[in-house]
């Protein structure tokens, strides 16, 4: 056998690449059954970033299906309640360059809102909590249904259904909880940027002149 | 004399102290109205226990603690209770928020009292929970629940408990002029401290810009183990980590609480507030509030009811509104602009400062920053505001994160320093806002996504177990099929027909106009039809042992004798119709039987036909049908019926025609044959 080799050094070569070809490829099959990730993990991300509000606004049924969609190359701008942040925060995940937020799909909303039943007309027709992604709203059949404001991701998806439309979108008022300090107005930080241009008083005009 | 320590950066701002411990603490009185909000405390607001109308007495609880993080209010004084309502209060955003109006009665009478001077002997919860129902909030300013403070979880070891009596900010005497005048009370409610949380050794941290305070604390604490400290000034050495640091050298960690270094603080005016509440049994209605400024004619010292408008307290002390550009509750550093001069005091209210323009000016505008590196060097707590500033402006939150922009206490001493006067606290108020908002909302996109996710998991159970009950009935209907074979009797169609010719031969059995006789039959039958049933059950259960045998037993006697009933009344009925002659003897079960036995026969009888003759009969059927729709068409084209039914009417002639030519056609075959 080690004769033959000898004699044949091509052979010998090519039955020692097909050994390390063999072995390798052992090596690589076994990996990949051992270290397997389930689901798509570039989805899963993606998924992360998105507002979860369930609305449906970019088109697809739920965010999960838009990350999945995004992960296989769908474009980043289709969801406002995400707003620029949104985009921002994707397109740095991904590495692509933000677009601007793609105006068919729905503008930002400027405050959040949520949704609210007028109780004395709902009729119980459980319409809107087929439609509620998230469950927040109770209710049974020919019971008065109502919205659990804190679930409630202000999707609007139940007001369309209401056969009566006792459903209003109510944005959120800002409470002494969610008031916060807002940044210092830059704009105004520029425009005053040389105290001296500012208009002075006569005594130090004349002082000047 | 004790080492103190130091920390890094801090200021020295004009103290400007001296203007209001000139005189002793004044009594501020009862003003007409007091405003007392449900949340002066960090954590849940306190839910209301009064009515609108109700007398209450001075220390009686108005509002429960609702959760851990919360504390009760009681009424500053005796009155009644005058609304419950939105009121302005001493908050930046100017936002109104729930509060009780109490219109006092001028009488200031007390609730019973009981205190317990004797606190030593009682345990370390007991007095924690009494600290809690007193209603005790820090009175520093941040106004954290003091009993939460001084509930150490188990097993963390504290070595040392401060008291606080710092006050490091321009202007505020508060703590100072207790520490003048009740430096026995500071004293006694430190010991209860030590009693609570057993410490090694027992501090209090004074500034040497307070020198008298620091003589009548050392008088009162001779003998008493508690050693009063005082180290040089600097702003802001009232800062908790600050002052932990200066007393003990250790450096609370990032995002960590002081009992990780094994310490806890209480500020002085808490102490004092514990005094109270423990020894005299007296919950917290009233706070020293200093009044100053240049505004203010004299200012001094006030002993003020928690919920006293800010009006009041300031006429007292000589206010001039029109020096007054801005009203600032807090100091000059740290404090805010209160939006109007009738919000009410709260615990946390430690000064009202109200200046001339010449005394605080307006800042200047913002000039670009220079990079000088001040505000590096005044930041107590070695940041870098120079770098969070950038990261604010570009709302870089991860970096400013990774720049620790939470161990920002907001002193202000970045703004002091700044020559550029931007105002960086400003920034990073704004940003740290900004981290909270986004940080609440992703949890709430979590919990968004979690519930969306159960909810298609849910669908889809419901959707599956909807298919395996649609697929195990085609089954169980297939295999019904198979084993009926050419059975007649197992065929549900045939069943079917036989159960509706039944009813018709019962029907013209009965004859005529016999509704009532009718249902009073088919109630004796429904009757012992649900009699058979709930014997079965009755026996399967007490075969099986079953727990309901007993409620099985009651329902077949109620059967039972809702049974008799009905055949009482049939009986009664055919009596009083003299009719009983008719066919008494037959019970309509019978009846009904007799006709199922005939549609059988028929049936039967029918299967017995060879094709041919079937198809016969058939044709002669349908023919039948057509014939009986067009005349039914005509006549509806004869009266102008709705043009619908004609059509209706048009497509079943059609039909029954394709039929009947069909059924030629298999006539013709089986003649064939």
């Amino acid at each position: 056998m080690i004769a033959t080799l000898i004699q044949y050094p091509l052979f010998a070569a090519l039955l020692a690449l097909v050994g390390l070809a063999a072995v390798f490829g052992a090596l690589l099959g076994y990996a990949a059954v051992r270290f397997k990730t389930e689901g798509n993990p570039i989805a899963d991300e993606i998924n992360n970033i998105l507002p979860q509000t369930q609305c449906g606004q970019c088109g697809y049924p739920g965010c999960r299906p838009y990350a999945e969609a995004i992960a296989n190359g769908e474009d980043i701008n289709k969801c406002p309640p995400g707003g620029e942040a949104g985009i921002q925060a994707l397109a740095d995940l991904l590495d692509v360059e933000p677009l601007p937020l793609d105006s068919e799909h729905g503008v930002v909303a400027a405050v959040p809102s949520v949704a609210f039943i007028r109780e004395a007309e709902c009729i119980g027709c459980t319409k809107c909590i087929q439609a509620c992604p998230v469950d927040a709203i109770l209710g049974a059949a020919k019971q008065m249904h109502t919205v659990i404001i804190s679930e409630c991701t202000g999707c609007d998806l139940c007001v369309e259904p209401c056969p009566v439309d006792c459903i209003d979108m109510i944005p959120q008022q800002e409470s002494l909880q969610t008031w916060h300090w807002n940044l210092p107005d830059p704009v105004s930080r520029h425009v005053d940027i040389i105290a001296t241009d500012e208009p002075q008083d006569d005594a130090s005009r004349d002082r000047a002149a | 004399m004790r080492k103190t320590f130091s920390f890094h950066g801090g200021i020295h701002p004009p103290e400007n102290k001296h203007q209001s411990v000139r005189s002793a603490i004044t009594d501020a009185g009862i003003p007409p109205e007091l405003i007392i909000p449900l949340s002066q405390h960090i954590g849940a607001p306190a839910g209301v226990v009064v009515t609108i109308g109700e007398h209450v007495l001075k220390g009686q609880v108005i509002a429960e603690a609702q959760g851990f993080v919360s504390v009760p209010k009681h009424a500053p004084t005796s009155g009644t209770i005058h609304a419950i309502e939105d009121r302005l209060i001493a908050h930046p955003s100017g936002h109104f928020a729930p509060c009780i109006v109490i219109i006092p009665d001028g009488k200031d009478e007390w609730i019973e009292c009981k205190g317990r001077p004797d606190y030593e002997t009682l345990d370390k919860l007991a007095l924690i929970d009494l600290i809690r129902h007193a209603g005790i909030a820090g009175m520093g300013g941040a106004g954290f629940p003091s009993s939460v403070k001084l509930s150490v979880k188990a097993g963390t070891h504290i070595e040392t408990l401060i008291i606080n009596g710092t006050e490091c900010e321009p202007y505020i005497t508060a703590d100072d002029a207790l520490m003048r005048e009740r430096a026995d009370q500071i004293i006694e409610g430190a010991k209860i401290l030590r009693h609570i949380i057993g410490p090694q050794e027992t501090l209090i941290g004074v500034e040497d810009n307070k020198p008298e305070g620091i003589a009548a604390l050392r008088a009162a604490a001779q003998g008493s183990g508690i050693e009063v400290v005082q180290f040089p000034t600097k702003y802001p050495s009232g800062g908790e980590k600050q002052l932990i640091e200066i007393l003990t050298g250790k450096q609370v960690p990032s995002g960590g609480l002081p009992s990780q270094v094994g310490v806890v603080c209480q500020n002085i005016g808490s102490t004092v507030a514990i005094y109270e509440a423990i020894v005299h049994g007296r919950p917290l209605i009233s706070r020293v509030t200093t009044v100053t400024g240049d505004a203010v004619r004299e200012p001094q010292n006030f002993q003020t009811l928690i919920g006293t408008p800010m009006r009041f307290l300031l006429e007292k002390a000589g206010y001039q509104p029109e020096k007054n550009k801005r009203l600032i509750m807090g100091g000059p550093m740290m404090g805010f602009t209160v939006p109007d001069i009738d919000v009410p005091i709260v615990k946390t209210t430690n000064c009202l400062l109200a200046p001339t323009e010449d005394e605080l000016p307006t800042p200047p505008p913002a000039q670009a920053c220079i990079r000088c590196g001040m505000c590096a060097e005044a930041c107590p707590a070695s940041l870098l505001p120079q770098q969070l500033f950038w990261f604010a402006q570009g709302k870089e939150f991860e970096k400013l994160e990774e720049h620790n922009l939470f161990d920002c206490i907001e002193c202000g001493a970045c703004s002091y320093a700044c020559p550029s006067n931007i105002p960086l606290v400003q920034y990073y108020r704004a940003s740290k806002a900004e981290i909270l908002q986004l940080r609440r909302d992703h949890a709430k996109a979590e919990a968004s996504r979690v519930r969306f996710e159960s909810r298609q998991e849910r669908l889809e159970q419901a959707e599956a177990e909807k298919e395996a009950k649609r697929a195990a009935r085609k089954k169980a209907a297939e295999q019904r099929a198979q084993a009926g074979g050419g059975d007649t009797t197992e065929d549900p169609i045939q069943a079917a027909i036989a159960r509706a010719q039944a009813k018709k031969a019962a029907q013209q059995g009965a004859g005529g106009e016999q509704s009532e006789l009718e249902t009073l039959e088919k109630a004796v039958v429904s009757g012992q039809k649900r009699l058979d049933t709930a014997t079965a059950k009755l026996e399967e259960a007490t075969a099986q042992g079953s727990d309901f045998v007993e409620a099985l037993q009651t329902g077949v006697e109620k059967t039972r004798a809702k049974l008799q009933k009905a055949e009482q009344a049939l009986t009664d009925y055919q009596q009083t119709h003299n009719q009983a002659a008719a066919e008494p003897d037959e019970p309509p079960a019978d009846a009904a039987k007799a006709a199922i036995e005939k549609a059988m026969a028929k049936r039967q009888a029918e299967a017995a036909l060879s094709p041919a003759e079937k198809a016969l009969a058939d044709l002669a059927k349908l023919q039948q049908r057509l014939q009986k729709t067009q005349n039914t068409l005509a006549q509806s084209r004869a009266n102008g019926e709705e043009e619908k039914v004609i059509v209706a009417l048009e497509s079943t002639v059609v039909r029954l025609t394709e039929k009947i030519s069909s059924t030629q056609q298999q006539l013709q075959q089986a003649e064939d044959a």
